[in-house]
């Protein structure tokens, strides 16, 4: 059973190669972050499977951090790309 | 007998989210532009790691015998956020200009930019 867990920990190694090839050669801004998000998808699987491997269940609280600062750094780098400025003044100010 | 069966149902999970991780590596290197791009890695992507995290959450169910709420709260967070994140990357390369790929046949949502674009100038 621990080597399947291995051959899994290997496989998702190599999709994070392709995703790292598409990180490199992207032509536009959104290919990279589209492949950044999908990097810290693999890296989230991986933590589960390596958190079997060590068997604890001490990493399983990295699971929901990296999921949460995935989603915010997506969020944030798209609002960026569209607007020109993550976060917007307030218009009564100024 | 148990300790076999909960194996076989936590390698069947964790092979089945590793093939559609695969799949997505694959469609994001084949795929020609940024938008089928995105259709890979946001809907794939998020199958793949929810049913890697279930055989996570199974295999500390019933071989360790913790239940651990917080994997079935990750699994939660991403089913919501993982389409929700494609979207958004998506929608901002179609607004920043991003061209869509030159065999492309349909794009509905010029006509509807267009016509905010003229409204935006009435003002």
């Amino acid at each position: 059973m621990m080597l399947f867990y291995w051959v899994m920990v290997i496989l998702i190694s190599l999709s994070m190669v392709a995703f790292i090839y598409r990180l490199i050669i992207g032509p536009s801004v959104p290919d990279r972050v589209v492949a950044l998000d999908s990097l810290g998808v693999a890296l989230i699987a991986m933590i589960g499977l390596i958190s079997i491997l060590a068997d604890t269940s001490f990493f399983l609280d990295i699971i929901l951090l990296l999921a949460i600062l995935a989603f915010i750094g997506t969020v944030a780098f798209s609002k960026f790309l569209e607007k020109g400025e993550i976060i917007q003044r307030d218009n009564d100010l100024s | 007998m148990t300790m076999i069966l909960a194996n076989i149902l936590i390698g069947v999970t964790v092979s089945l989210g590793v093939i559609f991780i695969l799949v997505t590596a694959i469609g994001l290197i084949r795929l020609p532009d940024i938008y089928c791009r995105t259709h890979a890695a946001s809907k794939s992507a998020t199958l793949g790691v929810m049913f890697i995290l279930l055989g996570v959450f199974l295999h500390f169910w019933l071989i360790e015998g913790i239940v651990n709420t917080r994997i079935i709260l990750g699994i939660v967070f991403l089913f919501i956020t993982g389409p929700v994140g494609g979207h958004v990357i998506g929608r901002s390369a179609y607004l920043s200009g991003v061209k869509m790929w030159d065999q492309s046949v349909k794009d509905e949502l010029a006509p509807v930019i267009a016509e905010r674009k003229k409204l935006d100038e009435q003002k």
